[in-house]
């Protein structure tokens, strides 16, 4: 305890100080009441690099991770959408199908049509958008539940992929095109690596002590020196590990930093904006929400766009990371594995919880399974029983850890 | 019942009716409420209390009858003009998001600074609030599901006081909690009298009533029952109010030997 007390911890039945050591036990307190936060995908992640390491020792190359890399990007955008359906407690199942529409249409536009590829990519998205602003419609006014407007929607808008892309089926995209070359080839110079790694954790620490500045004069506890430093320092040398071993082969792409970035953006919306905190309300108790003056509506449909806008964006990187449209694309398992990538990453299918960061995560686990099965030379029926058991365990996690909460009232 | 105006009543309700198509909820309501008041609305079901409160946070407005509210007659067509004129309602189900912690739920839809919450001031303004109404939360960054139910109480009740209301509603706030729970929203309208808001409570409870309340409207049929000062009447005597068993001119009786004396008793 501290020896000047601070307004908020003058309860006596507050345990734990404010330091280091205060910071380190309430993270385990947490963790004992079911909170868990990303430590059961972080221990999941270190489990499965390691058995897949030791089966086939090229799994944790530096050629293989910057591969890994890009191949989340898509997906990874697409589960960003899916993690903020299922805050508000809904469901999009038609996110593959609007992710292969919008590859179709932006295919089609740029390399049938010839439009300019900016134009084609913004239609694709626009297009993305106007979906999600439909679903809203029917959600809304017609009250069906998204479960069903979106099964709807997958079928439907597969068939409007399979119309778009006419009887060829599959469209190219020029190589020389620089969309395709951004997903290709498109690497971070090491140099801005680094700087990134620099700015990152500057501005964690810059923003960490400015709120800590903050809440001490508002005569608040807050975090002290050490653990403000060291929290930077680790992102710091984690972040710059990172630069260093992509480095060693193709470095970090510019379509991986694209998703990061997305991610980034999230983060704060869903954490530091009132349309965040809507978000979050929403999905705890709509009623609540409703009689607190928000306009949960216009929070619907806000989110079911995002997620929409988010499935063509998806669609438009895996499109360029194919450097074609085809009828499969958006197909098989690209909805299940970015649906998988936001539970894994702890997000709650019963709605009110999870973080943008966890779709990163997510898509990290999905994608090393992935890619480690392959290289094992395993077939897809496997690698679609072991993604579909590592789903199970991440629910049973999330189920087990909410029975906890409840138990020690953090439901 | 006695229809004299009191000076010092924030909030007062003359001949106030309604009806829901043949069925007359509320006939020729009067109430007061002062500053520093705690007045509880007792009855049966069916005796018009919701209906009452209804009316009072904007959700039905009265068909005839006028609402005097700080001095001057007002209309309240809409919960958001109740929470303009200064008239908070804490409903019974209380409205709270589990998965949000105390700061979160104070300020659900009236964040400070949308586009970048300044958690700070938020929770330097909940820490204010809950020690205003001396709360017994410890810490205002758990989530509500971790509170009991009179902690959860007290944010409802802590929410209300955000926009400084005058009159602040309470919709049966002890019907789900336990004894020791109780006895917390208990004080916590004592809390609430002494920071000099007036309070409505609807309650089931006598004990609750004889143990906070300042003065008991009982309602019976849609209409005024009876107007006591809660040092005046007998838990039977108000028990016989509800279900009708006394004759009118006795119930009538009583607040004015109330008044004779407890000098400048509200009524």
């Amino acid at each position: 305890m501290n020896s000047t007390m601070t307004t908020d911890r003058q309860d006596e039945r507050l345990r734990g100080g404010t330091g280091l050591r205060g910071a380190f036990t309430g993270v385990l307190d947490r963790a004992r009441a079911g909170d868990l936060g990303v430590i059961p995908v972080v221990v999941g992640l270190v489990v499965i690099w390691t058995v897949l390491q030791i089966l086939n020792p090229i799994f944790l190359s530096s050629a293989n991770l910057v591969n890994l890399t890009l191949e989340s990007a898509a997906v990874g955008v697409i589960a960003l959408g899916i993690v903020c359906v299922l805050l508000v407690g809904q469901i999009d199942l038609s996110v593959g199908s609007v992710s292969g529409l919008s590859g179709a249409v932006l295919a089609v536009l740029f390399v049938s049509e010839g439009l300019p590829v900016w134009l084609a990519i913004l239609a694709a998205v626009v297009l993305g958008a106007v979906i999600g602003w439909v679903y809203a419609q029917l959600f809304n006014r017609f009250g069906v539940p998204s479960f069903v407007i979106t099964l709807a929607g997958l079928l439907g808008f597969l068939g409007l992929q399979l119309y778009v892309l006419g009887t060829k089926g599959s469209i190219n995209l020029p190589f020389d095109s620089g969309l395709v070359n951004f997903a290709q080839l498109a690497f971070v110079p090491a140099w801005l690596s680094y700087t990134f790694a620099v700015v990152a954790a500057g501005g964690l620490f810059a923003s960490g002590w400015l709120h800590a500045r903050e809440r001490r004069k508002a005569g608040l506890s807050a975090m002290g020196m050490p653990a403000l430093v060291l929290r930077s320092a680790a992102l710091l040398v984690a972040l710059a590990f990172l630069v260093w071993y992509l480095g060693q082969t193709r470095g970090v792409g510019w379509m991986f930093v694209f998703f990061v970035a997305l991610v980034l953006i999230m983060h704060y919306l869903l954490s530091r904006t009132k349309w965040g905190r809507s978000v979050y309300a929403v999905g705890g108790n709509v009623e609540a929400a409703r009689r607190a003056g928000i306009n949960v509506k216009a929070v619907f449909t806000s989110v079911f766009v995002l997620c929409s806008t988010f499935a063509a964006v998806g669609g438009i990187l895996a499109a360029a990371r194919l450097a074609a449209a085809n009828q499969s694309s958006g197909g098989g398992d690209v909805n299940l594995n970015a649906i998988a990538a936001a539970v894994i990453g702890g997000t709650s299918l019963f709605g009110g919880r999870g973080t943008a960061f966890g779709a990163l995560l997510g898509i990290i686990v999905i994608q090393s399974i992935s890619s480690g099965l392959t290289l094992l030379n395993l077939d897809s029926s496997i690698r679609f029983m072991v993604t579909g058991a590592v789903l199970l365990l991440a629910v049973v996690v999330d189920s087990v850890s909410r029975r906890s909460r409840t138990s020690h009232g953090r439901a | 019942m006695s229809p004299t105006q009191q000076t010092d009543s924030v909030l007062s309700l003359r001949g106030i009716s309604k009806t829901f198509g043949a069925v007359a909820a509320l006939t020729d309501i009067s109430l007061d409420v002062a500053a520093g008041q705690v007045v509880a609305i007792v009855g049966d079901n069916g005796a018009g209390k919701s209906t009452l409160v209804k009316i009072l946070s904007g959700v039905h407005p009265p068909d005839t009858g006028e609402i005097t509210f700080a001095g001057r007659a007002v209309r309240i067509p809409t919960p958001a003009a109740a929470h303009k004129l200064g008239i908070a309602t804490v409903f019974q189900d209380l409205a709270l998001c589990e998965n949000l912690n105390v700061i979160q739920n104070l300020f659900l839809g009236q964040e400070i600074r949308p586009l970048r919450l300044n958690d700070v001031a938020m929770e330097t303004r909940s820490w204010e609030l809950l020690r205003q109404l001396s709360a017994k939360i410890p810490s205002v960054r758990v989530p509500v599901a971790a509170l009991s139910g009179g902690q959860r109480q007290t944010v409802a009740i802590a929410r209300s006081l955000l926009g400084d209301p005058k009159i602040i509603i309470l919709d049966e706030p002890t019907a789900a909690l336990g004894v020791a729970q109780t006895a917390e929203v208990l004080n916590l309208i004592d809390r609430l009298r002494e920071n000099g808001h007036g309070v409505i409570m609807i309650s089931h409870n006598m004990a609750d009533v004889k143990a906070v309340a300042d003065t008991v409207v009982v309602l019976r049929l849609g209409r005024n029952n009876g107007v006591f000062g809660v040092d005046d009447v007998s838990t039977e005597d108000i028990i016989a109010a509800i279900t009708g068993a006394t004759d009118n001119a006795v119930t009538r009786r009583v607040p004015r030997r109330g008044e004779d004396q407890k000098e400048g008793s509200p009524s």
